[in-house]
């Protein structure tokens, strides 16, 4: 009997759902994301997840698109393969979303971009690998797949332009030994014979050590022009605290796109001034000049964010926000079509994002080039300012 | 530039590693205290650093009190959690058996993490240096002034540790405690307290660890772990269980890592410092200055 009353009640639910969830769904366009909000990735999530909200919240309240509202659908992936797959299948089979932001893992993006594929949806990644939306073995682009993030490429062309510009030649690298900066290190030493650039000393650290004074004593010996930082978390700062304690300040040092909050200027209590970084506009607002293409997204983002959540603005928060404005630009053109969403964002110029102006072509999926996802950005007083 | 020559280089890696060294050895006096009278490996050691970092930028740098102020409660503040740990973690496990006690303390310490992410936040936190960080010169070596006081507190903390164990009833019954327990409650030592003051020690030495630490690497929730790893390193290479092997063996850890790194390669470091301790357990499995002896009386 019992089972049978089960059923029962079970069927209706199933019944009121299919009727129900399409008459819903009529005047909303959904929107799904997978960030890792907590776990060991959740200074990635954290803020792009509250991003995501807010923008959407900001969306709303201009009325939607299109008259619709913007239904967003947010699972946390944890930093878990298994579960950021679970959850985008969830999205494409339960939720039935338009497109896909996140993951916010590069491992993760590159474990769902198969599922992309096979359920051809169109899914906007938040994780930088190159691998994301570059089929390695044909060097296509995936059809189904975009990333807004910069690769790390960029930030080592970045870099290393600016050196040429400087007549620097001789360098030394120490990188942490994270996916991050490791990924930066071959880049770096990848791109060094196209600067004419020679590496003198190649050192690393991991993400929890107390003191890179080792470190900085071997790269002194070598005596190099410049020093290459590439990591994030508080040891990139130590290593600068180090650099400044050796009596090192006469080589110009270069932080990578990782050193990109206010926090680390202020961590390095004095050893961050005449540091190089390049960094995404969103970062340094206040140092943009006024006629800058992203100037004005930039301050509105800051000032919203802070505003609303009081913390500072993370550059990751930043990935979300293009992201989602990107996908909500082509549902405003195109509507709830997966297609067509696809066909628009591969075909998107100009578009003015926290961490670039971005051009898609069937070529490049990110939409990006250095010139444009990056300001050479130096460290003055104690602020950003711009280096050239 | 001047002259920076490899002799000078030398020193400099010297130092750097003695420093270091000299907070993993802290930190394995800390795991000693704990294992001689319970025969625990305490694994949450090195909240207890992460702790004495963190209350110390609150009171310092945060409410404003002065140095000689804020240590002592620092350390008097992390005593007690050290306390509450035995408490509540410790004590009330029935029946214990030396394993259901170091679960017990992975518990603790990620619950201890887990909380201090939800005071502190996920940033890292700076400490100014006590005595300012004008570099000093010496043989071509750049010191901090902060790495004295590393140093210093390491040997202050030897020699009153010293002095407790050799010259206080209270640190005789320690001993004997560690010693024999059956017999040691026999003769009216209260073993229930000496844990308790076991704990409270090795609390209070770990603060003093991550209070002096900080100025040098910043503080931040989730440091204590890898400190703990280093530390219980430093006391397996020195002897489990001995206060001088502890010494040695986190000064031997720290300068084997900085010479690693500055000589041979810094991606290598933290397996320099393995090799070595595999090294040294494979023909002295007590440790350098352990005893084969005690080793085998011990249930872990």
């Amino acid at each position: 009997m019992r089972m049978k009353k089960l059923l029962i009640v079970a069927t209706c639910f199933l019944f009121i759902g299919i009727v129900v969830g399409p008459a819903l769904a009529a005047d909303t366009y959904k929107v799904g994301a997978v960030f890792s909000v907590t776990g060991r990735a959740s200074f990635l999530g954290d803020p792009e997840k509250k991003t995501a909200l807010m923008v959407a919240d900001e969306i709303n309240k201009a009325g939607g698109i299109n008259g619709k509202k913007l239904e967003l659908i947010i699972y946390d992936d944890e930093g878990d393969a298994t579960k950021s797959t679970l959850a985008v299948k969830k999205l494409i089979n339960q939720d039935k979303v338009c497109a896909i932001l996140g993951p916010s893992l590069s491992g993760l993006s590159i474990a769902v971009v198969p599922i992309a594929q096979q359920s051809e949806i169109p899914l906007v990644s938040a994780a930088a690998s190159y691998k994301i939306v570059t089929d390695e073995k044909t060097g296509k682009q995936y059809k189904w797949v975009f990333k807004v993030p910069q690769s790390d490429s960029m930030a080592a062309e970045a870099i290393y332009s600016h050196m040429k510009k400087e007549g620097i030649t001789k360098i030394a690298i120490i990188t942490g030994t994270t996916g991050f900066g490791k990924s930066g290190r071959s880049e770096l030493l990848r791109l060094a014979p196209q600067y004419g650039i020679t590496i003198l000393a190649d050192e690393s650290y991991g993400p929890r050590d107390t003191d890179m004074t080792a470190q900085l004593t071997k790269i002194k010996g070598v005596a190099p022009q410049a020093i290459v930082n590439w990591s994030i978390g508080p040891t990139q700062v130590t290593v600068l605290r180090n650099y400044r304690d050796l009596g090192m300040t006469n080589i110009v040092f270069y932080q990578s796109h990782g050193f990109g909050s206010k926090k680390n200027i202020e961590l390095a209590a004095g050893a961050a001034e005449g540091v190089y970084t390049p960094l995404g506009a969103c970062a340094t607002p206040d140092a943009l000049p006024a006629n800058h293409p992203q100037k004005k997204v930039a301050v509105e983002y800051n000032k919203n964010y802070t505003g609303k959540y009081n913390e500072p603005v993370s550059t990751f928060g930043g990935h979300a926000w293009d992201a989602l404005n990107l996908v909500v630009d082509a549902l405003k053109a195109v509507g709830c079509d997966r297609a067509k969403i696809r066909d628009y964002l591969e075909n998107k110029k100009g578009f003015a994002g926290q961490h670039g102006v971005f051009n898609f072509s069937a070529n490049d999926h990110n939409g990006l080039v250095w010139q444009d996802a990056f300001n050479m950005i130096v460290v003055k007083n104690g602020d950003w300012a711009m280096a050239d | 530039m001047e002259e920076f020559s490899f002799a000078n280089q030398l020193f400099q890696y010297l130092i750097t590693g003695l420093t270091v060294g000299s907070v993993y050895a802290m930190v394995a006096i800390g795991f000693n205290i704990i294992y001689n009278v319970t025969e625990i490996i305490n694994l949450a050691q090195g909240e207890f650093v992460m702790l004495g970092g963190l209350i110390m930028v609150f009171l310092h740098a945060v409410a404003g009190l002065p140095l000689i102020l804020a240590f002592p409660i620092t350390v008097i503040l992390v005593t007690l959690v050290g306390m509450l740990l035995d408490r509540l973690a410790i004590r009330p496990i029935r029946q214990p058996s030396v394993l259901t006690l170091i679960i017990a303390t992975i518990a603790a310490s990620i619950i201890i993490k887990g909380t201090a992410m939800f005071i502190w936040g996920k940033d890292p936190f700076d400490l100014p240096a006590f005595s300012g960080r004008t570099p000093i010169n010496f043989l071509g070596a750049v010191i901090q002034p902060q790495y004295f006081w590393v140093i210093g507190f390491l040997i202050v903390t030897v020699i009153l540790l010293t002095l407790f164990f050799e010259k206080t009833i209270i640190g005789k019954a320690m001993s004997a405690c560690a010693d024999n327990p059956d017999a040691a409650s026999l003769m009216g030592i209260n073993v229930k307290w000496m844990i308790l003051l076991s704990f409270s020690l090795s609390a209070a030495i770990g603060a003093v660890a991550g209070i002096t630490v900080t100025p040098i690497s910043l503080m931040e929730y989730d440091r204590g772990a890898m400190l703990a790893i280093k530390g219980f390193g430093a006391v397996v290479l020195g002897g489990l269980g001995s206060f001088p092997g502890a010494i040695l063996g986190g000064l031997i850890l720290g300068t084997i890592e900085s010479f690693g790194a500055g000589l041979i390669s810094s991606g290598y470091k933290d397996a320099f410092a393995l090799i070595v301790l595999l090294a040294v357990l494979f023909f002295r499995p007590s440790g350098l200055l352990g005893s084969v002896e005690i080793s085998k009386i011990k249930r872990f």
